[in-house]
């Protein structure tokens, strides 16, 4: 099987949608020669032209609502916004029109659409070119926000997003665009958009993270191991909707849980989550649920993004923590 | 341009008319009617002196980042007239909104060159600058900073300032709702402030004529009711004389303006872009015969007013200034982590004294 990095496999979905699909578009800043400033849309404007993959003017509220109209019409847009900094003028068009639009009309006009922006930190970026806002998105009845970590399941994620009848908002973590390459298969098979990955089992702790924060999750959970806790680590990998059952069956059976996103603390999707497990798993908690989070303040500039995202010894710290209550 | 439709029976019921600015060709000639400051010869060394250390500074800051000290940085390669030529027309008491394309204007208003360094740096004291103390920090969501530009200049109308609010961007900025909507308003109050638009045909890889079927984009002064004009944006003397004008008319109370500098991008987008992928060397290599260090140099030169020893003289200054700047910011430690609580509110409120405390936790580890 061919391997690929995280950035080449929605490359390979976006084409693979494309060639499946008259009706899927690609538009964006930069999107069309460039290929996208990270190179997500490497190609593609060459392979079908300029018309179905479009070098927008410089306007993110432009591409949220020009993807409202062509998806009423039918057509399933995918547009790009170049970093999550500067993706707040698209909630206006997803909070008011892309996320109700099936609503408003009791399903006469729908909106199968998706945005795409690379988000989160820990590549020296400027200003602006950091922010971790899904929790924002989450918070918007009528969408789906989905987060990939890994090669394969941005591609299968992808697909299914572009699939959806409704509007999708699929955020990439920059940090690991290129971190690693793994088999991807371009099959064109998508994965559910609402189902969690145990990406390893364990017994003792559950450490629930997405995107890029996975990493250190991991990285975390192969520290307890080497202590003898074991740990069993959940790839959300769609927050909303999100697999409570998933949540729910691991804490069931650990007892213990820690939440982990490098998004700020307060109103963070780990409150969620934790809401979650104190309303249906109250009562196979052995301790409380720790969240490891970014701090309540604004996203440093790079000298100190370290000290704002969880590293792996605070997630380490906080499911020994949750593992020695008692 | 688009044709527009028009129906020729119809009565004409507005017309509109603009003007291009330009005076010292490429030529390194005065053309035109130029203004009483382009005699004045050591105005123009000055100007001269202020692009060449825009122009040493940021290839230092481009060697920085490509040995892994500095984050990523945009440089302003062939545009340094735009900022030079407006923040010279300024007064100190005028506040500056620029974009990240307007080193040269934050230099001329006394914004540190290791203060430039710190922000692109990563570190926040970049912003905290010294120097002019009501300038905005740069702002890199493109456009935001023009509505912050309305609101600043109503505030000098309310008071009865006779002050200027300056708002730099680029030719893509003109794209987004933002500065329209800033126009408009700035329109409809008269207010005290002048968009200077840096058209160096470019955003990113996206050019020019696929930002707007306008013919220009002076002329998108004129839906929002007031001026515009297009100006050689690689002509110092003319970006100064144009911006000289647009200020003394909104500081008597005669409203907003725009000024779109022609110019051009020589340089990638930042040192995050490869130009190559979307525009040929021919034309960039084209556009150098238009820069405007050489033309001004040439024509102090055929004034006699500057010479091969003044040239030397000029880029040993800049080199000693801008080795001593890249010196200072490298020396600067980075804040300790806790640091990022200490300017969230007036006062940090007390939720969040247990994450500060954490973080003094980590700077001790
Ligand atoms: C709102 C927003 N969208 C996207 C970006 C990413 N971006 C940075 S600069 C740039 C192009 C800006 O072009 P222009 O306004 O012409 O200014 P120039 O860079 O040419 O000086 C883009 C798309 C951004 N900074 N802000
Ligand atoms: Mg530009």
């Amino acid at each position: 099987m061919p391997e690929a990095t995280l950035v080449e496999a929605v490359n390979l979905a976006l084409a693979r949608a494309m060639a499946d699909d008259p009706d899927v578009v690609l538009l964006g800043e930069d999107v069309g020669v460039n290929g996208g400033v990270f190179r997500a849309t490497v190609g593609l404007q060459s392979r079908f032209g300029s018309d179905r993959v479009i070098d927008t003017p410089l306007s993110e509220a432009l591409i949220g609502g020009l993807c409202v109209g062509m998806a009423a019409q039918g057509l399933k847009p995918v547009g790009e916004i170049q970093f999550m900094g500067f993706f707040y003028p698209c909630i206006d068009q997803l909070a008011n029109h892309a996320s109700r639009l099936r609503n408003r009309t009791l399903g006469r006009l729908t909106c199968p659409m998706v945005l795409r922006a690379p988000f989160g930190a820990g590549i020296r970026a400027p200003e602006h070119h950091s922010e971790s806002a899904e929790a924002m998105l989450a918070h918007i009845p009528g969408l789906r926000v989905v987060i990939p970590s890994s090669p394969d399941r941005a591609y299968g994620l992808l697909l299914a997003a572009i699939r959806d009848p409704d509007p999708v908002v699929f955020l990439e973590p920059t940090r690991i665009y290129r971190a690693v390459k793994a088999e991807v298969e371009d099959n064109g098979e998508a994965l559910p958009l609402d189902v969690a990955f145990v990406l390893r089992e364990g017994r003792d702790v559950t450490l629930i993270s997405w995107g890029a924060m996975l990493r250190e999750t991991l990285a975390a959970a192969e520290e307890l191991a080497a202590e003898g806790m074991s740990a069993e680590v959940i790839d959300l990998a769609t927050l909303k909707p999100y697999d409570e059952e998933a949540v729910l069956a691991s804490v069931a059976k650990t007892g213990r849980c820690v939440i982990v996103h490098e998004a700020a603390r307060t109103g963070g999707f780990g409150a969620e989550i934790a809401a979650c497990i104190a309303e249906r798993g109250l009562a196979s908690l052995l301790a409380p649920v720790l969240r490891v989070t970014g701090y309540d303040a604004v996203m440093p500039l790079p000298r100190l993004e370290q000290s704002y995202m969880p590293s792996v010894e605070r997630i380490a710290a906080a499911a020994r923590k949750v593992c020695a209550y008692n | 341009m688009n044709k527009p439709f028009m129906d020729e029976e119809l009565p004409v019921i507005a017309r509109f008319e603009l003007r291009r600015r330009a005076y010292l060709g490429p030529d390194g000639v005065l053309h035109g009617r130029p203004p009483a400051f382009a005699s004045n010869v050591d105005l123009l060394i000055s100007l001269l002196r202020a692009m060449a250390l825009t122009r040493a500074f940021d290839l230092k800051a481009v060697a920085l980042q490509r040995t892994g000290r500095l984050g990523t940085y945009p440089v302003s390669l062939g545009e340094e007239a735009v900022s030079v030529g407006a923040a010279s027309a300024m007064r100190e008491e005028d506040v500056l909104l620029p974009s990240y394309r307007n080193t040269g204007a934050q230099l001329w208003r006394g914004v540190k060159m290791e203060e430039i360094l710190l922000f692109w740096g990563g570190d926040e004291r970049g912003n905290a600058f010294s120097g002019p103390k009501q300038d905005f920090p740069l702002s890199i969501p493109v456009a935001s900073q023009t509505s912050h530009a309305a609101g600043v200049a109503y505030a000098f109308k309310l008071r009865k300032e006779p002050r200027v609010a300056v708002c730099m961007s680029g030719d893509g900025a003109t794209s987004k709702g933002d500065m329209w909507e800033a126009m408009n308003f700035a329109g409809v109050a008269k207010l005290p402030v002048v968009f200077i638009v840096g058209n160096n045909q470019w955003a990113i890889s996206v050019p020019r004529k696929l930002q707007t079927a306008s013919e220009t984009l002076a002329q998108k002064a004129i839906a929002a009711g007031f001026g515009g004009e297009q100006v050689d944006g690689n002509d110092v003397i003319a970006v100064r004389a144009a911006t000289e004008r647009a200020l003394a008319a909104a500081r008597a109370g005669e409203g907003p303006f725009l000024i779109e500098a022609l110019t051009y991008r020589l340089g990638d987008h930042t040192t995050a872009d490869d130009a190559a992928r979307y525009r040929s060397p021919e034309e960039v290599q084209a556009r150098w015969k238009e820069e405007p260090i050489a033309r001004l140099r040439a024509y102090l030169v055929g004034k006699k007013a500057w010479g091969k020893e003044d040239e030397e003289r000029l880029a040993s200054e800049c080199q000693a200034r801008v080795e001593a700047a890249a010196a200072s910011y490298l020396a600067t430690p980075p804040r300790a982590p806790s640091s990022m609580f200490d300017h969230l509110y007036a006062e940090l409120p007390h939720a969040y004294l247990g994450q500060r405390r954490e973080l003094e936790g980590a700077s001790d580890a």
